[in-house]
C-alpha cells in the first residue's frame, strides 16, 4: 500500500487547553487575543459559504465590526444547502428533564463518532448548543412549540433522550432563514458586502497567509481577486461526489478542494454518512436522491418479507412473515440506532434478496400501527409535508401503502482539517461547518450538523479569529502581487482548457461514472480489493475526463456546463484520495466498514492499537503520492469501548 | 412519452429572446420536470448546441431556486416547485412551452434564469428582527401561543421562489413581502419593530419596480407552500397601523 502513499510527520491541534474538559473553552476564549471594537473596522474576512456556518459567521462578525466579504454561488444566500435540512436541531437544554445535560450530549456525539472526533471539541460544541437555541428563537425562529407556548422536542437516532428541537419538517430552512436575515441586516448596515453567483476557484497565499481568494462571477465570466486579512470557508460537505446523493446539485468539494491544494490537510476524507431513510433510485435519469427525515423512525416499523421475491402487496403480507430486522437484532434501540447501522443491515437485507420494489433496492417503513396508535391527524400534523412529498415523487400514498426506502450518501464527516480554533493548516484560512472535519469523528449523529453550523458560526469562530486578527492588518496586497497574479491565470488556464478540448462525452456522463465507481467500491461496504480497483479505474476516467469532455459556449456569459465541469474536476481528484484513505484505514468505524474488519455479527468491527487517529492527508502535487500526517485520538473522559446498540 | 418543448432562448441581458422548439423522446412519467431538462440538455450537448440554462439547486421543493413558467403557469400545473413537478403530470404528444418569470422587478440573465435580487434588498429593507448574536434570553423566558407559532411558521416557509411574481398581472412582490411581514409579526420577539418593519418592506417592494397589488389572488393559487392571500391583509393592516400611530405622535 505504501506505493500509494508516503507517511509524514505527526501533527497535533495545539490551540485547545489542558485541564478539566468544561473549562477548556473558557480557558481558550480568556487566552485569545482581544481585537479592540475601534481597530475592527480595519480588519477584513472574507467568507465563502452562505448555509448555516457561513451566514452566522457573516452576521456575527459583521456585528462585532470586522469587514466582512461574503460569496455563494446561488443567486441568493438564502438557498445554501443548509435549507434542506428537515429533522431539527439538538441542544442539550434538559428541557423534558429527561436525565439530558451537557456532558451527556457530549457523551453521545463521541460514542456516536466512533471513537474518532476530539474530545475537547465535541464538549464545546455540547456547551454552546444551548445557547443556539435561545439565538434563534430571539431571531424568530418558529420552532414547534406546544399548546402552553413552550418548545416541543424530540429524539432523534442513536439516543435515548428528547433533546431536538425542530419546526415541522423544515428545521434547516428556519434556521437557515433566521442566519440569512442576520446576514442582510448587516448589509444593511454595511458591515457585510454579498456576493451571489460567485464561485471561488483559489484561494491566494502569501506571505504565508490566506490573504484572498479568486472568485468567477458566474454571470459576466469574469475573474475577481479578493483580498482580506483571513479567510473563513464554509462551503459545505462533498457527497455529490457520489453523483447521487440527497446534497443539492451544486454541493462541491472545489472550495476546500483549492485550498487542500495550497497547502490545507484534509482529514478523514473516507468518512461518509449514509443515510438509511431516502427515497430510492427510479431510474437512469436519476439526477439526485431525496431524503425522508429520519424522524419518521421515529414512529415508522421498518421492515422486509421473510422471504425473499415476496410477490405480495406488502399490506397482504401477515405479521408473521415480516421480518422488523431492527428491532429483532437491536431491541434497546430498535429502529432508532445510528445511521450507519441501519443503513447497513438495510443493504444486507437487501444482499439476501429480500429487497422490496424495483430492482429489489428497498426497504418498507411502515406507519400502519402509528396510524392505528395515535390516528391519522397526529400523524399527518408530525409527518404530513414528508408524506406528501413521498406521494409526489413517488406517486404512492404512504397513509395506505407502507413506504419504500433505501440508504444514500447525505453528510461527509471528513474535510479540512482545523485546531480548536478552526484554523487550518494554512494560517488566516479558517474553516467551518460541514466543510471541517471536527467534530464528528466517523460518524455523525442526526440534528448534529445544524447545531454544529451554528455552533461555529454563530460562537465559535467569532470567539477566536480574534486571536488571529489581533496581529493584523497585515501587508496590504493588490491584484499585481505575484500570489495573487499566479492564483488568477492558474484559474483562467483551467477554465480555458476546459473550454478548448470540446470531446465527445458530457460532463454529467462522466460525473456518473465517477459516482457509481465510488458507490460501488467506496460507499456503505469497502474491501481491500474493490478499492485499488476503484483507484485505477478513478484515474483512468480522469484521463479521459481531460482528453474527451464536451463544455460548450465561453466564459464570457452565465455557462452552468463550465461550472460542473470545475467541480467534477476536481472531485476526482478528491474521490482518488478518499479511496485511498479508505484503503489505509484496515478497520471498521463508523460510517466507514471495511468488510474485511467486522465481528461475527457483522458490526463494524475498530481497530484502536492501529487506528485511533485522525488521517490528515498532505497534497503533494497531481498524481503525486500524498502524505499522512496522524494525529494522535485520546480519550481522557470517555472510556473507548466498541459500539453497543443491543 | 414523447414531448414537444417550446422554450425561450436569450442569450444574455441585453439581446432579445426567442422561443425554440426541440422533441424529446422516451420521457418517463417518473422524471422530474428539471430531469426532463437535463435529458434534453444532454442531447443539445451533444449535438453540438449550447445547453438551457435554468436555475436549480435542492432539487426537493424548497431552496426555492427553480422556477419557469409552464404553459402559462408559474410552476406549471400542479402548485408546486418545479423541481417536484413530474412528468406524469404530462401526456404522450403534449407541446409544453416554458418561459422564465417575466417581471420588470427580475431581469432575464440567460434563457430561463432571471435575477431575484430584489427580494433580498426587501428582506434588507426591514425583513428580521434585530437580535445581535449573545444578547438572546433563554429560549423560554417568553413562551408564543401555539396558535401564534404556528401561523407565524406557514408565513415563514415562503422560499423565496418569486411564482407569486411571475403569476401577477401587476407583477407585484406583496405576497412575499406580506408572508415576512406576517411571519415576524406573529411573534413577540418581532414586535418593537413591526411598524417600522412594514413601511421600509413596502417602500422598498415599491423602489425595486414591483407592481402594486390590487388583490387579484393568482399569486396564492401557484405560491407553492401555500402562503395565504390573509397574509396581504395582514400586511395593509399593519401598515395602516404604523402609518396612523406615526401621524398621531
Ligand atoms: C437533505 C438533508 C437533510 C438534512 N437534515 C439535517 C437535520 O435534520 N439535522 C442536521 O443537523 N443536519 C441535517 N443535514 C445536514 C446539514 O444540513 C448540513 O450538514 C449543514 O446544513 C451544512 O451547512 P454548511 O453551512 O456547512 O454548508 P451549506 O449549507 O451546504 O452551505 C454551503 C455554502 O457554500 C457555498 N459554496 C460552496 N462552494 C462554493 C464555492 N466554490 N464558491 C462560492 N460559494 C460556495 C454555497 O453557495 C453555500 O452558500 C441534512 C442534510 C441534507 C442534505
Ligand atoms: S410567497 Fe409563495 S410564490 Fe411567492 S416567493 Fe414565497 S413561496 Fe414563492
Ligand atoms: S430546486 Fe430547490 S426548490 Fe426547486
Amino acid at each position: 500500500m505504501t506505493e500509494l502513499y508516503i507517511e509524514g510527520d505527526p501533527i497535533r491541534d495545539e490551540k485547545a487547553p489542558e485541564g478539566p474538559i468544561q473549562e477548556r473553552w473558557d480557558k481558550r476564549r480568556f487566552s485569545a487575543k482581544l481585537v479592540n471594537p475601534a481597530n475592527r473596522r480595519k480588519l477584513s474576512v472574507i467568507i465563502v459559504g452562505t448555509g448555516l456556518a457561513g451566514a452566522s459567521a457573516a452576521a456575527t462578525l459583521g456585528e462585532a465590526g470586522y469587514q466582512v466579504t461574503s460569496f455563494c454561488y446561488q443567486d441568493s444566500p438564502r438557498r445554501a444547502h443548509s435549507i434542506a435540512a428537515q429533522g431539527g436541531i439538538n441542544a442539550a437544554k434538559n428541557y423534558r428533564n429527561d436525565g439530558d445535560s451537557i456532558y451527556r450530549l457530549f457523551y453521545d456525539t463521541v460514542k456516536g463518532g466512533d471513537f474518532r472526533s476530539r474530545e475537547s471539541n465535541v464538549h464545546r460544541l455540547a456547551q454552546v448548543s444551548v445557547e443556539i437555541i435561545d439565538q434563534c428563537v430571539a431571531q424568530g425562529v418558529p420552532f414547534a412549540r406546544e399548546y402552553g407556548g413552550l418548545l416541543d422536542n424530540r429524539s432523534f437516532g442513536g439516543v435515548q433522550v428528547s433533546r431536538t428541537f425542530y419546526a415541522r419538517g423544515q428545521t434547516g430552512q428556519q434556521l437557515l432563514i433566521g442566519a440569512y436575515q442576520a446576514l442582510e441586516r448587516q448589509v444593511a448596515a454595511g458591515t457585510v458586502e454579498m456576493n451571489t453567483r460567485h464561485e471561488m476557484l483559489e484561494v491566494i497565499v502569501a506571505g504565508g497567509r490566506a490573504r484572498g481568494i479568486i472568485a468567477r462571477d458566474m454571470v459576466t465570466g469574469e475573474i475577481e481577486t479578493h483580498f482580506a486579512d483571513a479567510v473563513v470557508l464554509a462551503t459545505g460537505g462533498y457527497g455529490n461526489v457520489f453523483y447521487l446523493s440527497t446534497n443539492a446539485m451544486g454541493c462541491n468539494v472545489t472550495a476546500a478542494w483549492r485550498a487542500h491544494r495550497k497547502g490545507a490537510l484534509f482529514a478523514n476524507p473516507c468518512y461518509t454518512q449514509i443515510h438509511p431513510t431516502c427515497i430510492p433510485v427510479s431510474g437512469e435519469y436519476q439526477s439526485k436522491l431525496t431524503l425522508m427525515s429520519e424522524s419518521l423512525r421515529n414512529d415508522g416499523r421498518i421492515w422486509v418479507p421473510k422471504k425473499g421475491g415476496d410477490p405480495r402487496d406488502p399490506r397482504d403480507i401477515p405479521e408473521e412473515e415480516r421480518d422488523y430486522y431492527l428491532e429483532r437484532r437491536y431491541p434497546a434501540f430498535g429502529n432508532l440506532v445510528p445511521r450507519d447501522i441501519a443503513s447497513r443491515a438495510a443493504k444486507n437485507v437487501c444482499d439476501e434478496g429480500r429487497g422490496v420494489g424495483p430492482g429489489g433496492l428497498g426497504v418498507y417503513l411502515d406507519f400502519a400501527d402509528a396510524i392505528k396508535r395515535m390516528g391519522r391527524p397526529a400523524v399527518e400534523a408530525r409527518y404530513g409535508n414528508l408524506f406528501d412529498m413521498y406521494q409526489r415523487i413517488t406517486g404512492e400514498n404512504p397513509y395506505e401503502v407502507p413506504m419504500r426506502i433505501y440508504p444514500a450518501v447525505h453528510y461527509t464527516m471528513g474535510g479540512l482539517w482545523v485546531d480548536y480554533d478552526l484554523q487550518s493548516t494554512l494560517p488566516g484560512l479558517f474553516v467551518t461547518g460541514e466543510a471541517n472535519f471536527s467534530d464528528h469523528g466517523a460518524n455523525r449523529l442526526g440534528a448534529s450538523a445544524l447545531m454544529q453550523g451554528l455552533a461555529d458560526g454563530y460562537f465559535v469562530l467569532p470567539n477566536t479569529v480574534n486571536d488571529y486578527l489581533a496581529d493584523g492588518p497585515f501587508e496590504k496586497l493588490d491584484e499585481n502581487t505575484p500570489e495573487a497574479r499566479e492564483a488568477s491565470e492558474t484559474v483562467r488556464a483551467r477554465i480555458d482548457r476546459l473550454l478548448s478540448i470540446n470531446g465527445t462525452r458530457t460532463v454529467d456522463s462522466f460525473h456518473k461514472e465517477l459516482g457509481q465507481i465510488m458507490w460501488d467500491y467506496c460507499g456503505m461496504e469497502r474491501t481491500e480489493e474493490g478499492l485499488r480497483k476503484a483507484i485505477d479505474r478513478i484515474r483512468e476516467l480522469r484521463g479521459e475526463f481531460w482528453q474527451n469532455v464536451r463544455v460548450l459556449g465561453s466564459n464570457d456569459e452565465l455557462n452552468q456546463a463550465l461550472e460542473k465541469a470545475g467541480r467534477v474536476a476536481d472531485f476526482f481528484e478528491l474521490a482518488e484520495l478518499m479511496c485511498i484513505d479508505a484503503l489505509h484505514r484496515r478497520e471498521s468505524c463508523g460510517g466507514h466498514f471495511r468488510a474485511e474488519s467486522q465481528t461475527e455479527d457483522g458490526e463494524a468491527l475498530r481497530d484502536d492499537d492501529e487506528f485511533a487517529y485522525v488521517a490528515a492527508w498532505e497534497f503533494a502535487g497531481t498524481g503525486e503520492q500524498p502524505v499522512l500526517r496522524k494525529e494522535d485520538l485520546e480519550y481522557e473522559y470517555v472510556e473507548m469501548k466498541q459500539r453497543s446498540y443491543k | 412519452m414523447n414531448i414537444t418543448l417550446r422554450v425561450w432562448r436569450q442569450k444574455s441581458r441585453d439581446v432579445e429572446g426567442r422561443m425554440v422548439t426541440y422533441e424529446i423522446e422516451d420521457v418517463s412519467p417518473d422524471m422530474s420536470f428539471l430531469e426532463m431538462l437535463d435529458v434534453l440538455n444532454e442531447k443539445l450537448t451533444l449535438q453540438g448546441e449550447e445547453p438551457v440554462a435554468f436555475d436549480h439547486d435542492c432539487r426537493e421543493g424548497i431552496c426555492g431556486a427553480c422556477g419557469v413558467v409552464i404553459d402559462g403557469v408559474a410552476h406549471g400545473p400542479e402548485t408546486t416547485t418545479t423541481c417536484q413537478l413530474h412528468m406524469r403530470s404530462f401526456s404522450d404528444g403534449d407541446v409544453i412551452t416554458v418561459e422564465p418569470w417575466r417581471a420588470t422587478a427580475f431581469p432575464v440573465v440567460k434563457d430561463l434564469v432571471v435575477d431575484r435580487g430584489a427580494f433580498d434588498r426587501i428582506i434588507q429593507a426591514g425583513g428580521y428582527i434585530s437580535a445581535p448574536t449573545g444578547t438572546a434570553p433563554d429560549a423560554h423566558a417568553m413562551p408564543v401561543p401555539k396558535s401564534d407559532a404556528d401561523r407565524a411558521f406557514d408565513a415563514a416557509t415562503c422560499i423565496g421562489c418569486g411564482a407569486c411574481v411571475a403569476a401577477c398581472p401587476n407583477a407585484s412582490g406583496m405576497l412575499f413581502t406580506a408572508a415576512k411581514v406576517t411571519h415576524l409579526g406573529m411573534l413577540p420577539q418581532g414586535q418593537p419593530e413591526r411598524e417600522a418593519r412594514v413601511v421600509k418592506m413596502v417602500n422598498q417592494h415599491d423602489e425595486e419596480e414591483f407592481g402594486g397589488c390590487t388583490n387579484i389572488g393568482e399569486c396564492a393559487a401557484v405560491c407553492p407552500k401555500g402562503i395565504p392571500l390573509d397574509t396581504i391583509s395582514q400586511l395593509n393592516r399593519d401598515l395602516l397601523g404604523s402609518l396612523t400611530s406615526a401621524s398621531s405622535e
